[in-house]
């Protein structure tokens, strides 16, 4: 672990269900045990497929949603605390065929209550930029009250000419014009409504920014250039970046760190240059070959891993390893005990009974 | 499939022009295209939203929807005058000849009916002669071709029951099962997941191998066409500013639009840390589109010629040719170069 006044974001056994109505038990595991820390100035890029917990995991680190255990510590201060409200019983239940059977199930059990900060003025320090800029933006209020509203929460602005000042300036950080702040979301194209989205979210001057899908709305050729600004503003302001994508070759790209989730669990961490070369988890490895690369020479050669299956329902997933069902090397260890997340080189973790 | 494996030509675009009317004024979604697809063929259309890569397509199909119309250009199909068809003739074709997989497989399922209505549906609507028993079986047999295991059990299950991945299968599925000879997939990929888009795009490969049909494949991903496609065409507002064989494209881009769309993305594979570098400013309004050369104002290297005159193509390699004004300029100079070397060789023979 680097040293402690170095962390910025730590997160330890982080888990967020989704309760459904009508069903015993959790719902929907959304994140399950989540534990990383994030440096001060360091991206850390989180990468895995639709349904696999990054946004969740992301949104539930600003507490957006109220984690349902675990503990969230930002700069030194531990901002949510809560132990976890399940255990697992065994019973008898009735099955398809009528025959009773024995199965564990996740019962809810009586803990002390959560230890929770006030998270106004957190909410000064972290900051989310949202996936879709269309819909995070209000089609109701010009661009300028959309940055000011945030100015007006924290009461940031003495007076009228500093905000309006701080809104001009914001814009031309962003690279918009300064007229702009008087138009109107839909009056803008997609890579300016998000840049509409990066100056709300710097409004605040924030430390932290969770970048969920920044640029999965965007077309090819505008991507790039919100990745350079985003490049650009972090070292202006020594921001520190949680990036979020499906896009395992941006996410390298922007990211010195990266974590890979499968189906709410991280299962591998490090370096996102040893990420590449030096993949450790069998998901890890499928994850970057699937990945196709614009070099027709490279893809004919290349050896790809196709997975068989599709992703199960985090309502009911896997016992042991959740990853067993699809894993071309699952072993029966792996359909029983729940592989732990350990540090198997400097710097590289990953949770694998085949790593040992 | 055990038909006879046909050579030649198979699809040939010539100077097709699609207008949208709006109240707002006419849109010209594709502003003059030709290209030529021969059997067993798989070509690329890269381009990005709104640069008319699947209005094309649609037009091929005769599924613009109003107030699009071509309004230019022809569309021939083994032979065949497309644009000629009646109604009648055009429903034939759709499905018989040409079958068509969408980006959202389940907005393209009918939710209300099993997997197995909908495939024995597209069966028996091209031949009245197939008893339901036949189609059934047909049907399960397709199915297992795209992958899909348990068939009996899937005939009988609502598209919401899959995932989407088998969705996607299962359209492709309906799009082969009529054996048509081209294939036209539109963003087939981009909904799903990087390993669920690995399943398809091999499934892909394979069927193309086993059939022998033509596909058109349109994208935004360049890593994908790198994978599959023998030739690319890259559009951009309306236009094909670039067209040749996959290597070519890739390893000697000679439309700038086309460069700086490699150089900006990203790569998994980049050994080490290199600043991308953007395609600056916005892509184009297609309402108000710039005069002459569509990409004119955002490319590095634009002369004046460009921002009045569309420029014309040019054969920069064995079928390959951009339309570019720098690459005319190239032209122009070997040619002047050309007399003179030749004039040089006859100076040196007459000394030697």
């Amino acid at each position: 672990m680097a040293e402690k006044n170095d962390i910025l974001v730590q997160v330890d056994h982080l888990t967020k269900y989704f309760g459904v109505k009508g069903v015993k038990g959790p719902g929907v595991q959304a994140v399950e045990d989540v534990s990383l820390f994030i440096r001060r100035g360091e991206t850390l890029g989180l990468v895995g497929e639709s349904g696999c917990g990054k946004t969740t995991l992301g949104r539930t680190i600003l507490r957006l949603h109220e984690p349902t255990s675990g503990t969230i510590t930002y700069d030194g201060q531990v901002i949510y605390q809560r132990e976890y409200p399940f255990e697992a019983r065994t019973e008898q239940v009735k099955g398809a065929d009528g025959a009773m059977h024995e199965e564990t199930l996740l019962v809810k059990k009586q803990v002390p209550k959560e230890k929770a900060a006030d998270m106004l003025p957190y909410r000064r320090k972290m900051q989310i930029i949202f996936q879709d800029p269309s819909a995070s933006l209000d089609p109701r209020m010009t661009v300028g009250e959309i940055i000011g509203e945030a100015l007006d929460i924290h009461k940031l602005c003495a007076s009228k000419k500093e905000r309006s000042d701080r809104i001009k300036e914001l814009l031309a950080m962003v690279g918009l014009n300064t007229e702009h702040a008087n138009r109107y979301p839909h009056e803008f194209s997609g890579g300016q409504q998000q840049r509409v989205g990066i100056a709300r979210a710097l409004a605040v001057k924030p430390e932290f920014i969770v970048c969920d899908e920044p640029i999965s709305a965007l077309d090819v050729s505008i991507q790039s250039q919100v990745v350079n600004m985003l490049e650009d503003m972090q070292q202006d302001l020594g921001l520190t970046y949680l990036f979020i994508a499906h896009d395992l070759s941006v996410v390298r790209h922007i990211s010195s760190r990266i974590g890979v989730m499968y189906l709410g669990t991280l299962v591998e961490l490090a370096e996102s240059y040893e990420l590449n070369r030096n993949p450790i988890h069998p998901y890890t490895k499928t994850l970057l070959s699937a990945v196709p690369v614009p070099d027709p020479e490279v893809s004919r050669s290349r050896q790809r891993i196709v997975l068989e299956g599709d992703i199960p329902s985090p309502m009911n997933p896997p016992k042991g390893c959740r990853f067993h069902t699809r894993c071309p090397y699952a072993t029966d260890k792996c359909k029983e005990a729940v592989p732990q997340f350990k540090e198997h080189a400097p710097g590289h973790w990953a949770a694998c009974h085949l790593l040992g | 499939m055990a038909q006879t494996e046909k050579t030649g030509k198979l699809l040939e675009v010539k100077d097709l022009r699609v207008s949208f009317f709006t109240p707002a004024g006419e849109v010209k979604a594709v502003g003059g295209i030709s290209y030529e697809l021969d059997y067993g063929e798989v070509m690329g259309i890269v381009g990005e939203s709104g640069s008319g890569k699947s209005q094309e397509a649609y037009a091929i199909m005769g599924l613009l929807q109003s107030p699009g119309k071509v309004i230019g250009g022809s569309i021939t199909l083994e032979g065949e005058d497309v644009l000629a068809k009646s109604k009648a003739e055009m429903i034939a074709m759709r499905g018989s000849k040409v079958a068509m997989i969408f980006q959202n497989p389940m907005t393209c399922l009918n939710p209300v009916y099993t997997i197995g209505n909908q495939l024995i549906e597209a069966l028996r609507a091209h031949d009245k002669s197939v008893s339901k028993e036949e189609a059934a079986k047909r049907a399960m047999s397709m199915l297992e071709m795209v992958g899909i295991n348990n068939v009996q059990k899937r005939m009988k299950q609502y598209p919401h029951e899959l995932s989407g991945g088998m969705r996607q299968r299962v359209m492709i599925a309906m799009g082969l099962i009529c054996h048509p000879q081209l294939l036209i997939a539109d963003e087939p990929t981009t909904a799903l997941d990087v390993t669920i888009q690995a399943q398809i795009l091999e499934l892909m490969k394979d069927l193309q191998k086993k059939t022998h049909m033509g596909i058109i494949f349109i994208t935004h991903n360049l890593g994908v066409v790198a994978e599959i496609c023998d030739k690319v065409s890259v559009m951009y507002a309306g236009k094909i500013v670039e067209q040749g064989l996959v290597d070519d494209i890739f390893y000697h881009p000679a439309h700038p639009y086309t460069e700086g769309l490699l150089r900006s993305m990203p790569r998994v594979d980049a050994e080490s840390y290199e600043r991308l570098i953007p395609i600056e400013g916005t892509p184009v309004d297609m309402l108000n589109p710039p005069e002459g050369c569509p990409f004119a104002p955002r490319c590095e290297h634009a002369m004046k010629i460009c921002l009045h005159k569309m420029p014309p193509y040019v054969e920069v390699g064995d079928r390959h040719r951009s339309a570019c004004w720098l690459r005319v300029e190239e032209q122009v100079q070997q040619e002047k170069a050309a007399p003179e070397a030749q004039a040089g060789e006859k100076e040196a023979d007459e000394r030697g």
